[in-house]
Parts: structure tokens; C-alpha cells; sequence
């Protein structure tokens, strides 16, 4: 279960908060929306909670995960996974390979980690392109393997930041119900950050909309 | 999960930066003041040095000299390069063209343009006797001429390139088809509208490279011992002669004249400055009254023509290296050698195998001391998560805006009572200070063009500074730090001062080598090594250019094509 409490995130050298102060817990397979327009802050909340705050906003308030407190933790410790808008595969690796970096040495028998990586590739429809230049995928072949890196991580808790606003429309849907399903397949609390009002119902938990007002629920 | 990271590893860098680089360019400058304010009981002569130096003969014409070939080459490369700009209206192809002569060191380039236009040279060759009528080389000073022009020729030559390439990398972020269009419309002629609406919009970007253009002119030394006037030589080269000679008693006012320099860098800086405020703020009022005018139509003809021509000679002046280095018999006026031969090349005990390994060798090591020290640099930046602060910058960019003359006396005295110096690692050491800024000033633009995205999304996989450093930085950096590695490269086989002053003369790499042989009589050799210098940073950049696309054959992300 991921928890937030009183988070809210403030520029330097400004007393004003981004937005009112957010409290909330997402629980196990869970997908929690936090819509808003652009540039109200959605993506520095998630970099806040990711632990990839840059060194021109502060952050304040608890982010606890299963109870502990992780906030002040670097991002590698915290068992966050984060799936962006690009896929940001990693170009110098294979497809396989960034899979591989998803899974970190826990298995370190050769044959099992081969195994977890075509069974990820084999969920993704992918089968047989653990050799391929993560270039050459379309669009939606990358937003697959993005998210089953960052599911190979065991993540206690994922963040999703407009993850689907660069895919076209016939696409978006099946992507969508390809990464939900999958989230609530593994029981990883999600917060998806972003304006298209599709995509929050699809995801089907509850809504919080960020807004320079008192923070509402729907 | 604040600043706090990273911090050992910036402090280490800091550390190992200032009192690796920064406290021998203080110490330098000190040590030189003080030698040359008559403080170095060893080394001061009996009179004031600055009356000591008026003394000295032709002291000054030499900074006429210097004033007028610094200026004019600066002028005349500018407006030549936007010339060129104008005339290819800003294609990239075109740069295809410039880039060996970018690449190439001032002194090769130098000589081989000192080949190029000499009595006996290649263009006197081509054109004899059938066009001049001469059977032997004319009795004219076309190299080492009083007035400097063959310097100036020579300078422009060298800067219209950079300059060039450097209006070329920022006239892409301006709409220069429509600002022209508009200018056309309004009824001003097409060189108009460049002078008048882009050349206003572009300079901003270009003042900076044109003062470092106009600070190297003036303090040029190897390419004004090849072309310029040798009594009196410029001001550079005459201290560099006194600093040379065994005459102690020249230390003082030669130490004295190397800050005189550093002024008059500083001061003509200043004056370009105002010139520019001069320039613009009349234009703006002839513009406000209406003016149409710049219709020359000898300067539409003749300028692009004086551009090409120029660029058209620094190539020829390249070729020339090669083909001398091939003759055997070649006697005026015959426009190629009569009798070619690769006995030259082929004499491995001649010496220039030893002095081509020691030049890669100090310029390997240089350039590896650079790259490391600017990575971790960059790294520890990236680790805190801040910008760089102007106190740094001017720190890393700091012997490119000295004067290199005054520091580089100092520091040979510095070494020399410290009984170090005179060795290969002293001038590796003494490479690396100027090397540096220019791996860093290239390695930062493209660290900071990698998406910090794709780290955040490495750090939430699980991956530590470490493990995030090495398997994705490095790897998705291996272009820009091959062209980076290149540059410091180029830089550490074109310097001259650094390896004469520190090396003391017992360091012999292929610039201190082809300067000296500029001056003896024989061509070939002098176009081998000339050509061998010219070639060592066409090598370096050539392999920059090949290995990423070898190692990253499969990955079209990496390769620009993704």
C-alpha cells in the first residue's frame, strides 16, 4: 500500500504550495487518478514520490510504503517504478537487455533469469524479440516492454505519468487496458497522473483533481 | 535525498581542478609579475623593466605590429565568414568543406600556406612561366612581410571557419528566409537585409567567439614565427625570443611585456566592444531616416570570391604539405615535383616516428586526464541535481581567457625551481590545462541533452548512482565523448608555448617541430612533419565519427536515426 500524507511541493523561494495538500492511500492492484491540467505539478508530485525531486522545488509531507516511511530515501531504494509518456527504453541495450535491467541480479542462475525475460517478452505479445534495437518498435511494442521492465523490478508501488499521451487513439485503449490489467493482475498500487478524462475511468479508482483551490474528491 | 549527494566526488574533482589547473596558472602569473616588477633578485635586470623594455629595439613597432594584424585578421575573418554565410544562405553541406581546416593545427596550416604563397610557391609555380614570365622566384616579400599581411592572410584563413561554423550553429534558431523576405519587401537589397535584420539578430551569439578569435590573433606566436614580420617580429613572438635567448637579462622585460599583452588583449577587447555599440547605434539612426543604401554591387562580386578564395587556399595550403612531403626534385617553375619519392616516409630512423609517438602520447594522456576529470565533473553536477555556478564556470573556461604567454614564463620558472619540468609529463600536465576546458565545453552540451528521464527511470529499476553512471550514462554517451576526446585531442597536438616553455626545449613533439623547420631550408621534411600534425586530429576526429557507428551498428537510438 502505498500512502501519502500532507504532500505538497512548493518552488524555491516560494511560500505558495503548487497545490493544497494531498493525503491518500492506494492499495494493492489499486489504480489512483490525479488529473489536473498541465503544469499544475502532476509530474513533480510523481518525481517527488519517485524521489526524482530536482533541486528547484521542496517537497514536504510523508510518503510511506506498506508503513515505512521512505521519503527520504534515494529513488534506487524506494521500489517505486515509473512508466513515462516515452517509453525511455534504454537505446544502448536490447529489447532483452532492458528487461534485464528491470529484473537487477536477484536471480542470478543464468537459465531463470532467461526465463523471466521470455515470459515477460511472451505476456507482451513479443516473443522472440529479446535480440531487437528497442528502436525499430512501434510505439505501442514500446510502451509494452516499458511496463514489463518496470513489473520485472517488483515494484511496491508504480507511478504512471501521462503514460498514454503519446500513443494514437486506436492504440491508446488497448495499451490502456493492457497495463491495467496487468497492474491488477500483480497487486501493484498505481498513481496515474493525467488530464485526459478516459483514461481515469478506465483505470477506475478514485479521482483527485489538482487545482489551485481546496483540494476536492470525486 | 537533497544536495548532499555526490558531494565527496564534486569536492574531489573541485580539488584535484584548482590545484591541478588552476593554482599552476596562478602561480605562473604570479611568478611572471613578480620577474617582471623587478621582485626576482635572479632574474631582474638593473633597470626598471618597463624602461628596460622601451629600450629593447622595435618594441614599438612590434606592438603595431600586433595591434594591426590582430584587428584586421579579426575584421576581415568576420565579415569573410558571414560573407560566406550569405552566400551559401546557411547550408550545412557546405561545412563539409571547412571541416579540415578546422581540424587543422594553426602551424601546419600556416606552413603550408607559407608554401603556398611564397616567391618559390605553389601558386608562383602554377602561373610561371607561361602567365609571369619568371624562370626564378621574383624578389618579393610575400612571406615574413614587413607589414604582416601574409600573418593576416594566414589568421583569416585559420578563423574564418570557426567563425563561420559558429554563425552557422546559432542562424538555425533564426528565421532568417522570412527576416530576409520582410527586408526585400521593404525595399532593401538581399545583402542589405543580411547586414541590416540578421547579422543584428546573430550577433549576440557571436561576440564571444569573436573576442576569444580576437585574443588569439593578438597573441599568436607559432603562426607569426611562419608568416609574420621577423624585425620586428609582433610583440608575442619578440618575448618569446627574449624568453628563448640566454640573456637573463631579457627575463625581466620580456616578463614585462607578456602583461603588457594580457592589457592590450583587454583593452582592444574593449575597444571592439564599443565599436560594436558605434556600428549598430548609426546604423539604427541611417535606418530610422530611411536608408536603402549597401546596393555595392563590387562588393556583392567581390566578397563571396574573397571567402571562397580563402577557403579554397587552406585546402590547397593542406595539399601542398602532402605533395612536398612526397617530392623528391621539384625546381621552379615546374607546378608539380619532377621526381616524387617515399624516401622520406620510408626513413623510420629519421626521427619523425619518435616524435609523432611522443605527440600522440602526450596528447593520449592529456586528453584521457581531461576526459576523466570533466566526466566526474559533470557526474557530481548531476548527482546534486544543480546548474553550474558562474564561479565554476570561470574557473573551467579560465586558461582559455588567459593571456597563455604570461603564465606559461612563470610556470617554466616555477617548475624549474622546483626541479620539475623538462619532461614528457610536465608537458602532458601543462597540455591537460588547455585541453580540459575544451573537453568540457563539448562534453557538456550533449550531457545535458540526455533526458534525465531515462535515469529516473533507471533509479526506479533499482539502480544506484553507480550502477546508473556506468551501464546507461556512459554507454549512451560514447559519441560525444569520442568527439570530445578528439577536440582535446586536436587541441593537445596544435599546442606550441606549452610545450616549448614547460618541455625546455627537451620535449620534441610535431608543432615545436614544424616550427622550427619552417624556418630551414628544406620543404620536404617540413611538409612531412607539417603534414603529419595536420593529419594526427583528422585521424582523431575520423575515429570519433566511425566508432560509435561500428559499436552501435544495431542500436539506430544511439545513432541519431531512432
Amino acid at each position: 500500500m502505498l500512502s501519502l500524507k500532507h504532500v505538497c511541493i512548493c518552488p524555491v523561494g516560494s511560500a505558495e504550495p503548487l497545490f493544497p495538500p494531498l493525503s491518500f492511500e492506494v492499495g494493492a492492484g489499486e489504480v489512483v487518478t490525479i488529473m489536473g491540467p498541465s503544469g499544475i505539478g502532476k509530474s513533480t508530485l510523481l518525481d517527488f514520490i519517485g524521489g526524482h525531486l530536482g533541486r528547484n522545488f521542496i517537497g514536504l509531507g510523508t510518503v510511506s510504503l506498506d508503513g515505512l516511511d521512505v521519503t527520504h530515501r534515494p529513488a534506487e531504494a524506494r521500489g517505486i517504478g515509473v512508466l513515462f509518456q516515452d517509453a525511455l527504453l534504454f537505446p544502448h541495450l536490447s529489447v532483452g537487455q532492458n528487461l534485464a535491467f528491470g529484473l537487477g541480479p536477484a536471480p542470478r542462475d543464468r537459465a531463470a533469469r532467461r526465463q523471466a525475460i521470455e515470459e515477460a517478452l511472451e505476456t507482451a505479445g513479443l516473443a522472440g524479440f529479446a535480440d531487437r534495437d528497442p528502436a525499430t518498435l512501434s510505439g505501442g511494442q514500446r510502451a509494452r516492454v516499458a511496463l514489463m521492465r518496470a513489473l520485472l523490478a517488483r515494484p511496491k508501488a508504480l507511478l504512471l505519468d501521462e503514460p498514454f499521451s503519446r500513443l494514437d487513439e486506436t492504440l491508446r485503449a488497448e495499451i490502456r487496458s493492457f497495463v491495467f490489467d496487468h497492474i491488477r493482475r500483480q497487486g501493484v498500487p498505481t498513481l496515474l497522473a493525467t488530464h485526459e478524462a478516459a483514461d481515469a475511468e478506465a483505470a477506475g479508482g478514485p479521482v483527485y483533481r489538482l487545482a489551485a483551490r481546496p483540494q476536492g474528491t470525486e | 535525498m537533497t544536495g548532499g549527494e555526490g558531494r565527496g566526488l564534486r569536492l574531489s574533482v573541485l580539488a584535484a581542478v584548482a590545484l591541478g589547473f588552476v593554482a599552476p596558472i596562478l602561480a605562473g602569473l604570479a611568478e611572471t609579475a613578480r620577474v617582471a616588477l623587478g621582485f626576482d633578485a635572479g632574474l631582474s635586470s638593473d633597470a626598471v623593466p618597463l624602461a628596460a623594455l622601451a629600450a629593447l629595439p622595435g618594441v614599438g613597432k612590434s606592438i603595431a605590429l600586433t595591434l594591426w594584424t590582430g584587428v584586421a585578421s579579426t575584421l576581415l575573418a568576420f565579415f569573410l565568414a558571414f560573407e560566406l554565410m550569405m552566400w551559401i544562405g546557411g547550408a550545412r553541406r557546405a561545412t563539409s568543406w571547412l571541416a579540415p581546416l578546422l581540424a587543422a593545427p594553426h602551424a601546419a596550416l600556416a606552413i603550408g600556406f607559407a608554401f603556398l604563397i611564397a616567391p618559390s610557391g605553389w601558386i608562383a609555380r602554377a602561373l610561371s612561366p607561361w602567365a609571369t614570365g619568371w624562370s626564378l622566384p621574383p624578389d618579393i616579400a610575400t612571406v615574413h612581410d614587413p607589414l604582416g599581411i601574409a600573418l593576416i592572410l594566414g589568421l583569416t584563413v585559420k578563423e574564418l571557419p570557426f567563425l563561420a561554423l559558429v554563425m552557422l550553429a546559432s542562424i538555425g534558431s533564426l528565421p532568417v528566409a522570412r527576416l530576409v523576405a520582410t527586408g526585400r519587401a521593404l525595399g532593401h537589397g538581399r545583402r542589405a537585409a543580411w547586414y541590416w535584420l540578421v547579422l543584428p539578430a546573430l550577433y549576440p551569439a557571436l561576440r564571444l567567439p569573436v573576442y576569444a578569435v580576437l585574443s588569439f590573433s593578438l597573441s599568436v606566436v607559432d603562426m607569426a614565427i611562419i608568416l609574420g614580420p621577423s624585425n620586428p617580429p609582433t610583440l608575442a613572438v619578440a618575448m618569446t625570443r627574449w624568453f628563448q635567448s640566454a640573456d637573463l637579462q631579457l627575463f625581466a622585460p620580456a616578463a614585462f611585456a607578456a602583461l603588457l599583452l594580457g592589457l592590450l588583449v583587454a583593452l582592444t577587447i574593449f575597444g571592439w566592444h564599443l565599436g560594436e555599440r558605434l556600428v549598430a547605434a548609426h546604423a539604427r539612426r541611417r535606418l530610422a531616416r530611411g536608408w536603402r543604401a549597401l546596393r555595392a554591387p563590387w562588393l556583392g562580386a567581390l566578397a563571396p570570391s574573397a571567402a571562397g578564395g580563402l577557403v579554397a587556399a587552406g585546402l590547397m595550403a593542406l595539399l601542398s604539405l602532402i605533395v612536398w612531403s612526397f617530392a623528391w626534385r621539384w625546381s621552379f617553375p615546374h607546378a608539380l615535383p619532377e621526381r616524387w619519392s617515399l624516401a622520406l616516409w620510408g626513413d623510420t630512423r629519421s626521427g619523425w616516428v619518435h616524435v609523432l609517438a611522443e605527440t600522440a602520447l602526450i596528447g593520449a594522456g592529456a586528453t584521457l586526464l581531461s576526459l576523466i576529470l570533466a566526466i566526474l565533473w559533470l557526474e557530481g553536477e548531476t548527482r546534486g541535481r544543480f546548474g553550474r555556478a558562474r564561479w565554476a564556470t570561470a574557473l573551467i573556461y579560465l586558461p582559455l581567457l588567459m593571456p597563455q604567454l604570461a603564465f606559461l614564463f612563470g610556470l617554466n620558472v616555477v617548475f624549474l625551481k622546483a626541479g620539475i619540468g623538462g619532461d614528457r609529463t610536465a608537458v602532458l600536465w601543462a597540455h591537460a590545462i588547455f585541453t580540459f576546458p575544451y573537453v568540457m565545453l563539448t562534453l557538456t552540451e550533449a550531457w545535458h541533452r540526455l533526458d534525465p528521464r531515462l535515469f529516473h527511470s533507471a533509479a526506479s529499476l533499482g539502480a544506484g548512482p553507480w550502477r546508473r553512471f556506468l551501464t546507461v550514462r556512459l554507454p549512451c554517451l560514447l559519441g560525444p565523448i569520442l568527439t570530445a576526446a578528439a577536440i582535446g585531442f586536436a587541441v593537445s597536438v596544435a599546442q606550441y608555448l606549452p610545450t616549448l616553455f614547460i618541455g625546455s626545449g627537451r620535449v620534441t613533439t610535431l608543432t615545436t617541430e614544424a616550427v622550427t623547420l619552417s624556418s630551414g631550408g628544406d620543404r620536404r621534411v617540413a611538409g612531412m612533419y607539417a603534414s603529419l600534425q595536420a593529419l594526427m586530429p583528422l585521424a582523431a576526429y575520423g575515429l570519433a565519427l566511425v566508432l560509435p557507428v561500428l559499436l552501435w551498428k544495431n542500436r539506430q537510438g544511439l545513432l541519431g536515426r531512432g
